[in-house]
């Protein structure tokens, strides 16, 4: 193949032809930030994943330590004289400005303190102490029950509501999914509860179940069930059609259709759903705990809240998001195990 | 190369004639008749896709369908797998008028379709267990079709583990797997490469040797055609009907090398005329290119041709 080489002696050098036309390629390069997801490399990913989580306590310390961000408030260090100021008190920067200048003029000790936030916004620190706290000791006041028994008592609730759901939910889901009839029967009305607010059915819950777990079991039920029921028919709607068509050619028919190909199909994405069917149920925890007797984490808050520790209000949030997480974390690594034909779904 | 007459793939060597004789000495395998098929759009139109589809296919007979693009192709063979009703007409299988999928026909998709959480065993046994054999006598059954695909050490594999190739070798075996009479194949092999595609036509002609099955081949590649079929049934677009049936007078054992051959050839160009007519409105000749922003290479004198 030596072609190329010995016509081209002959030839001249020419200029590029592009530039002979007083045109140029278009060579204007701009990277593009938005496109067809690419896979970050993994610690790409883990850095960005830290950030996420750095930026926003970034912005919290920020508020929290630097003393011109914010601060609304003075916070009494040695009230003076001035009587109905107390040590450790919150005041209105206008309040203290007032009061100094009053105190000035009659000559008497002014008031000190320092520029602080609202009593409901604690410092990071604060939070972490108190966090550790929470989980390693006991309260010592009142009727308190410690955090780590409140969570428990509120996992139980979300098992109990989740898995009751889904044994109903998750069926009908697939059935209405497969036989068009069955959905059209099931579906409008299902659509229809959907809408109504699950927290209002509380009193009624009290009603027929009592005031201790079973209401707030059926809040976590009604609030899940509705929806489960809809996103599970729309997802075993998109099995591949194909594969049903292959099934059906080589005899398969009814039940055993659905059984063996249509859910293990979709079983991934089912499997998906359900794990972010979870994180709502999650979501009206802290309503149906609230109903008939307060109880489990949400007791905790309100308490905490009550006496005005938001520092352990925080921890107990905190520990709900860590806890949440978590269980989704090990669920997707799971699911990772299980399909690995899927490992793009799970 | 010679030019060719119209008519030569009407000539047939003895032994090629003396095999149709034989072929169709056979009993019918498949008979369809006045098969039509009418698409109602959302909107109350009406999409034509057959017409008047007759045709018969003895016992072992390879009958391949060609045609241009949208011209039902894909919903006849799906009629006769039964997952399309026609809309007029039936369809026999041994006698037997179809009415929905069963299994003395399978099927095999241009889409793998292999059931992705099933290891490769256990998709080639889901049609034998689905027909009531213990999962025994499937397992045994499965695994000497697998081995007549040559994909016996694949066993528990999974279908991801698989090439496009062996995956499709796999959906053979599992639509054989069933003992069906006839096995529908809608464009198997175009979705593989060029090399993958020739050794599968090898492979398939292999296993239909072996085993008593008629086959229906759908393909859009005209020499896979040939090269394949016993008669090739070409339809016409809009509606769907039956241009020619050709009796494909290329003589067996088949290989890649009588591509050159006259039958082959002359078999090609027919194929090429009923396909694409020469006065083919969509073909635009190029134009005498007046120069512009886009075509200043050419009148810079810088021709690639
Ligand atoms: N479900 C459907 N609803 C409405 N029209 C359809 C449907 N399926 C197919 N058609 C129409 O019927 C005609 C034949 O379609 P078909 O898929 O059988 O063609 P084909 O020969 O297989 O085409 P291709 O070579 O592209 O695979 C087309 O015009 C198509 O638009
Ligand atoms: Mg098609």
């Amino acid at each position: 193949m030596g072609g190329i080489a010995s016509s081209t002696p002959t030839e001249a050098p020419r200029p590029p032809i592009a530039d002979a036309f007083g045109m140029s390629p278009m060579r204007r390069k701009r990277r593009s930030w938005f496109g067809v997801p690419k896979p970050l490399g993994r610690r790409n990913a883990l850095s960005l994943t830290i950030l996420s989580f750095i930026l926003p306590l970034l912005a919290w310390s920020a508020v929290s330590y630097v003393p011109f961000l914010w601060h609304p408030l003075i916070q009494v260090s040695d009230p003076g004289a001035v009587d109905y100021l107390q040590p450790g008190m919150r005041v209105d920067r206008e309040t203290f400005a007032t009061e100094v200048a009053a105190a000035k003029e009659a000559g008497t000790a002014p008031p000190q303190g320092i520029p602080s936030n609202p009593v409901y916004l604690p410092a990071p620190h604060e939070v972490a102490a108190a966090f550790w706290t929470a989980i390693t000791t006991r309260p010592t006041f009142g009727d308190a029950i410690p955090l780590p028994q409140s969570l428990w008592h509120s996992i139980q609730i979300i098992f109990w509501g989740f898995t009751i759901s889904s044994i109903l939910g998750v069926p009908l889901g697939v059935f209405c999914g497969t036989s068009p009839v069955f959905a059209r029967i099931v579906e409008p009305f299902i659509e229809f509860v959907r809408y109504m607010p699950a927290p209002a059915f509380g009193a009624l819950m009290v009603a027929i179940l009592g005031i201790y777990d079973g209401p707030k079991i059926a809040i976590i039920i009604i609030g899940t069930f509705f929806q489960q029921v809809l996103v599970i028919a729309n997802t075993t709607r998109r099995v591949d059609g194909m594969l049903i068509e292959a099934a059906l050619t080589l005899g398969a028919r009814n039940l055993r259709l659905v059984r063996r190909v249509i859910v293990p199909a979709v079983l991934p994405q089912l499997y998906r759903d359900q794990r972010i069917l979870l994180g709502w149920a999650w979501t009206y925890l802290i309503v149906a705990e609230l109903i008939g007797t307060s109880s489990g984490i949400t007791f905790f808050i309100t308490q905490q809240a009550r006496y005005q520790h938001f520092e352990n209000v925080y921890a107990a949030i905190l520990i709900i998001g860590i806890v949440g997480s978590a269980t989704d974390i090990v669920l997707a690594l799971i699911g990772r195990r299980l399909f690995p034909w899927a490992k793009e779904e799970a | 190369m010679t030019a060719l007459p119209d008519t030569a793939y009407h000539h047939q060597s003895d032994a090629v004639q003396a095999r149709f004789a034989r072929i169709k000495a056979r009993d019918v395998a498949l008979r369809v008749q006045g098969l039509g098929k009418v698409f109602r759009t959302p909107k109350g139109g009406e999409t034509i896709a057959l017409r008047g589809i007759d045709i018969e296919t003895h016992r072992r007979e390879f009958l391949c369908v060609v045609g241009p693009s949208g011209c039902g192709k894909s919903t006849f063979v799906r009629i006769l797998a039964g997952l399309e009703t026609a809309s007029s007409g039936t369809v026999f299988v041994d006698g037997q008028p179809v009415n929905g999928p069963g299994a003395d026909r399978g099927m095999v998709f241009q889409g793998y379709t292999l059931f992705p959480w099933l290891s490769v065993l256990r998709n080639v046994m889901f049609g034998l267990e689905e027909n009531g054999e213990s999962r025994r006598t499937a397992a045994r059954e499965a695994r000497e079709w697998l081995s007549l695909v040559g994909l016996e050490f694949f066993a528990d594999s999974y279908p991801h583990q698989l090439s496009g190739g062996m995956k499709q070798r796999v959906a053979i075996a599992r639509a054989l797997a069933t003992r069906p009479r006839i096995l529908l194949m809608d464009e198997p092999f175009s979705a593989l490469d060029a090399q993958s595609r020739a050794r599968m036509q090898a492979y398939l002609i292999e296993i239909w040797k072996k085993i008593d099955i008629t086959i229906v081949f759908i393909t859009h590649d005209l020499d896979e055609a040939v090269f394949l079929a016993d008669r090739i049934l070409v339809l016409s677009a809009h509606p769907g009907e039956i241009a020619e049936l050709i009796e494909v007078p290329v003589s067996r054992p088949r290989s890649q090398g009588q591509m050159l051959e006259r039958e082959f050839r002359a078999t090609r160009a027919r194929l090429d005329a009923l396909i694409h007519p020469p006065d083919d409105e969509d073909d635009v000749k190029p134009a005498a290119i007046k120069p512009s922003i886009v075509t200043r290479l050419v009148a810079h004198g810088d021709e690639v041709e």
